[in-house]
């Protein structure tokens, strides 16, 4: 019971992480129609960002850990949200009305692009990094000695993700940006006629996304001590599947579905094996893809001629 | 990078500018700064403000270029047709350039004979012919994005290196097996999955693709997990052995035996495994089957209106492609004496599929030519190997931007009514199954 306790703990945080990522997939998808192929490769540079903006600033002598974090955390989105930005205008922008392929085939050789260039610029050793954020409670003793552990870093990623989450939320449903979202989501045509720039919403889609996976990236950062270019593609291809899971198109949807998946990896890894487990993460995409298409929370798609 | 065209110097170099001013954000930390763990973990850093600066002022050069291009080549306005006179000369060209390609690939052991290098690039470059035609079928033919193409690839060899090296059968009885392995594996994935629509589709072959080669990693058992299978005999003439032995092909023949008569003979052995998947694609096109195959690519629900079963249409394209990913696998195998996971990651599959893009989608000579382009450029930058990826990927969002029909994007319906007319691929509509 404790142990299951303690997996359920890892599970949730590891599914905060994959439920940020998770959001940029199901946002994109939701307003452009394509899998942004290289949005976990956008999650790796914000890893990478983020341990540099690290690295300078311990190197400037700041010791004060909630600074650091803060300052961290908003050049890793800015800058990442500049990646995303830059991504959609030079590779799918072009594309927009191009044959169905193509936008999926240019975010595959982004994806490739990105992930070589970091591995030039970075090399392709694992960065570790020492804990920044250490200790935590002890919430619970069971007689045979086993404990339940809730360290300060998973206090701070789910925090983290809480308040991502709320300010995300409002940005969605209360502000006119968030209004010209869902507008671009119905019927892309018919917003432009209302006065909705497209374009702009488009990019601003890009843009949201990769700051949250920047977000992501930094908490991969705190909570697994590294980062290495390789990095992005299973978990972008996780941070799918969880997209899919929850109803692709939804946006509490995404963050259900990275639960979800975290939830199944962590106690797959727990009760029977650790190698399968991403084993287990593709075969449930594909269960859910033929039994559930449309997810947990989906609409059902029609099919128009 | 920025949305509106330039015009007048002021605004090209404001262009620049920006453009400049992004990548200057952009490059800052991740070039500009270098991080790497020391001896004791501890990360360490250093400065690249030279490369950084040089960077910002390559894409200051670059967009300053690019808008005067834009500017002399004009707005791009609707698309334009070919004009007729190019067109015949293309098609001359066209008509004589398989015939002429063949001839010269058939001579290519004759007049590269003492070319070790030479022959082995022909293999390689061959093997991935066989491999974009093969998958030809399923993306160019059929119109379903295979993103996991390698798990053909992989059954394919992992079923001809275990039988082989448990078993000793010989290469002639695995290859058919290996093709039939494929093909079952294809329909077990694509039965289920197959319905689903075309990136959702390519997701899920992904998907499929990687559970593939994690459990190849992990069945150590049965496949020997990250160390491969090495060891897997070399294919023999018809059961006479190509070594140096008493009863070896060149002691029967009685000429003096010499290693390069095998890699002439694995040459000839992918060439015409290549040429029969050419031959039965062409042949499948011209059957109902693969006219439904070509149906299904433009338009899935006008051809289930004509009473077309999807699903089975669609499993047979994947079957066969499967097959062909197989036969190569197979080939693979007996080629390299060794196989290990290592062969079958998702880049291999990129690839694959980028072979198929670039040649046109649809076209055997378009994918035969890409894949001469691509390994042939792949060979140049040897030994660059992070970059090679890097200028792969590029260049493959160019493609897309500059022609997403790839290069030899010209589709000549195999079916017409009355009279052949060359009309320009870009006027094909993709349908939205």
């Amino acid at each position: 019971m404790d142990y299951f306790a303690q997996q359920l703990i890892n599970g949730l945080v590891l599914g905060s992480i994959y439920g940020l990522i998770a959001i940029g997939y199901t946002m994109v998808y939701g307003i452009v129609g394509m899998i942004n192929f290289a949005h976990g490769d956008v999650f790796m540079i914000g890893g990478f960002i983020a341990l540099i903006t690290f690295l300078l600033l311990v190197s400037t002598g700041l010791t004060a850990v909630p600074v650091i974090l803060l300052i961290v955390i908003l050049v890793s989105m800015a800058i990442t949200a500049l990646y995303g930005w830059t991504i959609e205008r030079i590779a799918y922008r072009p594309l927009r009305h191009s044959f169905r392929l193509a936008p999926m085939l240019s975010a595959i050789g982004m994806s490739f692009v990105l992930t070589n260039y970091s591995q030039v610029a970075q090399g392709a050793r694992v960065k570790p990094v020492p804990p920044v954020i250490t200790g935590g409670y002890t919430l619970h003793e069971s007689a045979d000695g086993f404990v339940i552990q809730l360290s300060n870093i998973q206090i701070v990623v789910v925090i983290t993700t809480i308040v991502l989450l709320a300010i995300f939320t409002w940005l969605v449903s209360r502000t006119r940006l968030g209004r010209d979202m869902r507008a671009c989501e119905q019927d892309q045509t018919m917003a432009a006629l209302l006065g909705v720039d497209v374009d702009r919403t488009i990019s601003m889609t890009f843009v949201i996304g990769a700051a949250l996976a920047a977000v992501a990236g930094l908490m991969y950062l705190l909570y697994y001590g590294l980062v290495d270019f390789f990095m992005g593609f299973v978990a972008g291809i996780k941070a799918f599947t969880a997209a899919v899971l929850g109803g692709i198109g939804s946006l509490p949807g995404a963050m259900l579905g990275g639960l979800a998946i975290g939830l199944i990896e962590t106690f797959w890894s727990a009760y029977f094996s650790v190698e399968y487990k991403d084993v287990a993460a593709f075969s449930i995409l594909i269960v859910v893809l033929i039994f559930m298409p449309t997810g947990l929370l989906g609409r059902p798609e029609v099919e128009k001629v | 990078m920025t949305a509106k065209p330039a015009t007048g110097t002021t605004s090209i170099l404001k262009t620049a500018f920006v453009n400049a001013l992004i990548a200057l954000v952009l490059f800052s930390l991740m070039v500009g700064i270098r991080t790497e763990a020391g001896a004791s973990g501890q990360l360490t850093y250093w400065t690249r403000f030279g490369e950084l600066a040089s960077l910002v002022a390559a894409v200051f050069g670059g967009s300053i270029v690019i808008e005067l291009l834009r500017q002399w080549i004009g707005p791009t306005g609707a698309e334009k047709l070919v004009p007729p006179a190019v067109q015949s000369g293309m098609s001359f060209i066209g008509r004589y350039l398989a015939p002429a390609l063949l001839i010269f690939t058939l001579l290519v052991p004759v007049i590269f004979y003492n070319q070790r290098y030479i022959l082995d690039l022909a293999i390689l470059v061959l093997t991935y012919v066989m491999l974009g035609w093969g998958l030809n079928v399923v993306v160019g033919l059929a119109g379903l994005l295979d993103l996991g193409y390698v798990a053909f690839y992989a059954v394919g060899a992992y079923s001809y290196g275990l039988l082989a090296t448990n078993f000793g059968w010989s290469f002639w009885i695995c290859l058919p097996l290996a093709g039939i392995l494929a093909a079952f594996w294809g329909v077990l994935l694509g039965f289920p999955v197959l319905r689903l629509r075309g990136d959702y589709l390519a997701i899920v072959t992904l998907a499929f693709g990687e559970i593939i080669r994690l459990v190849i990693i992990n069945w150590q058992e049965l496949t020997g997990g990250p160390n491969g299978v090495s060891g897997i005999p070399r294919p023999s003439f018809f059961g006479i052995p190509l070594d140096n032995s008493d009863d070896g092909l060149a002691a029967k023949l009685g000429i003096e035996y010499s290693p390069t008569h095998r890699i002439i003979f694995l040459f000839y052995l992918i060439l015409a495994l290549a040429l029969l998947t050419n031959w039965a694609t062409i042949r499948l096109r011209r059957l109902p089957i693969g006219r439904a195959w070509e149906a299904l690519r433009e338009d899935e629900v006008a051809c289930r209106a004509l009473g077309i079963n999807t699903t089975t249409t669609k499993l047979t394209a994947f079957a066969t492609g499967a097959m062909f990913g197989g036969f190569a696998g197979a080939f693979f195998a007996t080629r390299q004496g060794f196989i290990s996971p290592e062969s079958f990651t998702f880049q291999e599959s990129a690839l694959v599929l980028a072979i198929v893009v670039l040649g046109g989608m649809g076209s055997q000579l378009g994918v035969a030519l890409a894949a001469l382009a691509m390994i042939g450029g792949f060979e140049l930058f040897r030994g660059l190997e992070t970059y090679r990826m890097l200028v792969f990927g590029m260049s493959m969002v160019l493609i897309m931007i500059w022609r997403p029909r790839g290069l030899v994007g010209h589709r000549a319906p195999t079916v017409y009514l009355t009279k052949a007319k060359a009309i320009s691929s870009d006027l094909v509509k993709e349908g939205h199954g």
